[in-house]
């Protein structure tokens, strides 16, 4: 018997879980599935991929001169 | 410690300092603190240099060490003594909030698509200021999992608290983002409503 293709109310429930890998697998491909197919649900697993980018970016900032001096003399002195 | 392994050290350190800065900046959101927390974090990584199994693995396994240092140093009161890592508001339930949903609200004008749109029109200082603002706890559960990449259970580990409360707490961290975001969005004048008074309600309901 085949299974009954994921609903959109699922996948909204589950798209956090799958954007942080943290769903299993056959979930996921259900997902991945749904997304082919649903431009809804495709929009919205989108802009919630790009946010968790733009929250991910912020972990990088230019490290001051200052500061890749002292890590150099740090290395230097081990 | 060898040559090779001082050398394969010190490029990797200075290959990652921007990221190690940045992440560091964002758990400690001072650039003093910040500058410790790495100096700290390089020092110690070389000390265990040879319990790295892969070295394929290193930035994984550094940022590893700067949240461990950052989270031991939060306990102990030291460099952060102003950071709460236990969520003062644990247990209470916000209610669900999409930004996503908001910008599609039908009363809202849009000449582009309004996801598109918005999240181009974010700038990096409007996440760092959004991200800073949340209340400390939550802020280290996204650092950790969004920013550091770490699993659920390495964010737990970390943390020394059940998988459950990462996931609440980035749940909630998330909503309280996405909510900033949105009253930055308005404010910024992003979005423009035909029903503001109704919007500055709801936002005067649910302030961050």
């Amino acid at each position: 018997m085949t299974k009954p293709p994921i609903r959109c109310e699922d996948v909204l429930k589950h798209l956090v879980a799958y954007l942080d890998r943290e769903i299993d697998a056959e979930v996921a491909a259900d997902i991945e599935r749904h997304l082919e197919e649903c431009r809804g649900c495709f929009s919205r697993a989108e802009f919630e991929r790009k946010l968790k980018e733009q929250v991910r970016s912020t972990g990088a900032a230019v490290a001051p001169a200052r500061l890749r001096a002292r890590i150099r003399e740090l290395v230097e002195k081990f | 410690m060898d040559n090779a392994a001082r050398e394969f050290f010190a490029a990797e350190v200075e290959r990652l300092a921007d990221r190690l800065y940045g992440t560091a900046l964002r758990l400690t959101r001072n650039a003093n603190d910040a500058e410790e927390l790495v100096a700290e974090t390089v020092a110690k990584a070389w000390a265990k240099l040879a319990e790295l199994r892969d070295r394929q693995c290193f930035e994984a396994w550094i940022q590893r060490i700067l949240a461990n240092t950052f989270l031991s140093d939060c306990r102990h009161r030291r460099a952060c003594p102003e950071v709460a890592l236990e969520a003062e508001v644990e247990g209470e339930d916000d209610e669900p909030f999409s930004l996503f949903e908001k910008l599609h609200q039908p009363f809202l004008l849009w000449w582009t698509d309004p996801a598109e749109s918005a999240i181009a029109k974010l700038l990096r200082e409007d996440i760092e200021r959004a991200l800073d603002a949340l209340p400390d706890a939550f802020r280290v559960a996204v650092v950790l999992v969004d920013v550091q990449g770490h699993s659920y259970a390495e964010a737990a580990e970390l943390l020394g608290v059940p998988i459950g409360t990462v996931r609440s707490r980035l749940a909630r961290a998330r909503t309280a983002l996405q909510r900033a975001l949105w009253q930055h969005a308005r404010d910024a004048g992003f979005v423009d409503s035909h029903d503001k008074r109704k919007d500055d309600r709801d936002q005067a309901a649910h302030p961050l």
